[in-house]
């Protein structure tokens, strides 16, 4: 339980010929921390997130996820370990149309047999955030909000070490993005997961225990601002 | 691989019309191959089956495929007849059950005119144990009397009663005038049910009524004037029959066919030669049998674009789900995945199509049976599917799922591309 969350070193990255989009020397995230990483659209939030989920390969340096590192891991294996290690919510649309709110839940459970493993209580997580009573329900009759509480019961349920959400909160309006973010903080709290909570909107960023601006630490941005 | 099984199916329920508009594409073209292949199937049937329960066909030395072609089918002419009392012979062997005799070489407008015997009616069997039977009327009782294949009275529009006129050959058309026994009509007195075979393109009247029409005919050609023999002094005890086309002839037992056989061609009263029909009409069928090749070659085509119909179906679809295939991503869904979901869609796609096109075909053959055989002649059996349908089946299954891997490569390509970030 000693190794951080997310440890980074190093790292460069760029896609296939285009400029360097990443240049981090360090970067780490301890386990159990709620962290606010900001910075303009282009700055490269989503590569890093890519990165540390393991569906990027190809860069430098060494990027370590819960004490494991991704460059050693191939193939099926960093999809396995995503699947099972890490949850992640999308900025919207994040459910799987043709699914009912349960199946969506319970997915990566099913996709991931070692995740299945650790899977909970369904119904226990849909109730801590509210969609108890949608459960049997087709995603596509939600709104906006309740969608992205499924994708947070579905990126919680099983207990991940590490949730990952990206702009998860930028859909919603202002009341049901505080509700939002007090049920997530509540339910890492309950898991011991640790957050990455990525935003441009620095509004939130008090609730959270260290905000990180993406610039401060990633050089191919200084020299190089986004277009 | 029960959870993509599930995903795939579900994926494509979403899309119902997209799903059963391809399923429907597959199942119409699997549908018409297999049909195809039952009409293959009930072509042959129905050509072997033209005459059963016949052991030889016999009549004067000559072409084998030309004797059972005139014999049975009515094409061409004979070179030669063979003499009645050779016929008689054969008839009173006693490994010989019954005969039919065949008068053949006149016709009514380009319909030919049989003349047989009380026989034809009771012994001759097609399609295994089928009879003939009577539409109105009956058998001919006199000379003049005549009977109608169902096509030759639907054709001319014959009725009972009515009289027509038979010509001398076999040209079709309407018989040279001067050829024609206008001199001694005929009277309609049955018409035949309909047999799907050649027995419906034919006039059928007494051998005596061949002889009578040409009792006053002299080296083939017509009565000089004034030496016609009027039809009201004609009688049927007078007229002698000398000689038929050919005959049919069925054995007491099987055994005895390949002897009666050998004993018939080396007759040596008469050059004669008797053909065991289905190995001739064997024969024969592999001569016309390209035919069958080339609608088979058609169907495949039409296979083809029905499954390419699916691959354009699955593959436009990609670009909508590039966001589910973010969200499979995300949730530990590898690529492996990403391909082995596609491959159950089109795998779905293809074995709801083949099943659609099974349970289309069948349906079809069991409503349209009767109609198809009334129409065309052409007994289509329904049944299990044959080897070579089980074959087309199992094709196209496979090639479904082949054909799966296309959208599945682009996909693959896209999650690569795409990461987990969303295109929308």
């Amino acid at each position: 339980m000693s190794a951080p969350a997310v440890l980074l070193r190093d790292v460069r990255f760029r896609y296939r010929s285009g400029p360097e989009i990443l240049d981090i020397p360090e970067l780490t995230i301890v386990r159990g921390e709620r962290v606010f990483l900001f910075g303009p659209s282009g700055s490269g939030k989503t590569t890093l997130l890519g990165l540390l989920a393991g569906v990027l390969a190809g860069y430098t340096g060494s990027v370590e996820v819960l004490g494991q590192d991704m460059a050693k891991l191939r193939g099926s294996a960093r999809d396995a370990f995503r699947g099972t290690h890490i949850g992640y919510i999308f900025q919207q649309f994040n459910l799987i149309p043709y699914l009912t709110v349960r199946e969506n839940i319970t997915l990566p459970g099913r996709l991931q047999p070692a995740r299945g493993k650790q899977a909970g209580d369904v119904t226990a997580v849909a109730q801590r955030l509210g969609i108890a009573s949608l459960l049997e329900r087709g995603v596509t009759e939600l709104s906006v909000g309740q969608q992205q509480r499924v994708a947070a019961a579905r990126a919680l349920l099983g207990g991940p070490e590490l949730l990952i959400a990206d702009e998860p909160t930028s859909a919603l309006d202002f009341d049901h993005r505080e509700r939002f973010l007090e049920l997530l903080f509540e339910n890492c709290a309950l898991t011991n997961s640790t957050l990455l909570f990525v935003s441009h909107d620095r509004s939130l960023a008090g609730k959270f225990d260290r905000q990180l601006s993406l610039v401060d630490f990633n050089r191919a941005q200084r020299q190089e601002p986004a277009a | 691989m029960i959870v993509l099984l599930s995903l795939a199916w579900k994926s494509l329920r979403n899309r119902l019309l997209t799903t059963s508009l391809t399923v429907l594409s597959i199942g119409l073209s699997m549908a018409l191959l297999l049909g195809v292949e039952n009409v293959r199937v009930g072509a042959r049937e129905s050509f072997a089956n033209t005459i059963s329960q016949t052991d030889l066909i016999v009549g004067a030395r000559g072409g084998s495929l030309q004797l059972l072609l005139y014999s049975v089918f009515r094409i061409g002419q004979a070179t030669n007849n063979i003499s009645y009392e050779s016929y008689q012979h054969w008839k009173n062997h006693p490994a010989v059950a019954w005969t039919i005799p065949y008068s053949l070489g006149d016709s009514h407008r380009g319909f030919r005119v049989v003349g047989t015997t009380e026989d034809f009616y009771q012994h001759l069997r097609f399609r295994r144990d089928r009879r003939l039977e009577f539409d109105a009327g009956r058998s001919p009782q006199g000379v003049f009397d005549v009977v109608l294949g169902s096509d030759v009275a639907a054709a001319l529009n014959y009725k009972l009663g009515d009289k027509i006129v038979i010509s001398h050959g076999v040209a079709a058309g309407r018989g040279i005038a001067d050829n024609d026994h206008a001199d001694k009509p005929f009277t309609v007195s049955g018409i035949l049910k309909k047999t799907a075979t050649p027995v419906d393109r034919s006039l059928y009247i007494q051998l005596e009524g061949i002889s009578a029409v040409h009792i006053d005919w002299a080296d083939g050609a017509p009565p000089m004037p004034g030496e016609e023999v009027p039809a009201s002094k004609i009688a049927k005890e007078n007229m002698k029959v000398e000689q038929i086309t050919s005959f049919l002839l069925r054995c007491k037992t099987r055994i005895a066919t390949l002897q009666l056989q050998r004993e018939i061609n080396t007759y040596k009263e008469e050059a004669m030669q008797a053909i065991i029909p289905g190995v001739t009409l064997q024969e024969l069928w592999r001569t016309i049998g390209y035919a069958e090749d080339a609608l088979q070659v058609v169907t495949i085509f039409v296979i083809l674009v029905g499954l390419l119909g699916m691959l354009v179906s699955l593959y436009t679809s990609l670009n909508e789900r590039r966001r589910e295939m973010a969200i499979l991503r995300a949730i530990g869904a590898g690529p492996g995945k990403i391909i082995a979901l596609l491959v159950l869609e089109s795998g779905l796609l293809a074995l709801a199509g083949c099943v659609v096109g099974v349970v289309m075909i069948y349906g079809l053959s069991f409503a349209f049976q009767p109609v198809i055989e009334q129409q065309f002649g052409l007994y289509v059996p329904v049944q299990p599917p044959t080897p070579a349908g089980w074959l087309y089946l199992g094709t196209v299954l496979l090639a479904g799922i082949l054909i799966g891997f296309v959208p599945a490569w682009k996909a693959y390509r896209n999650t690569l591309a795409d990461g987990l970030s969303i295109r929308v």
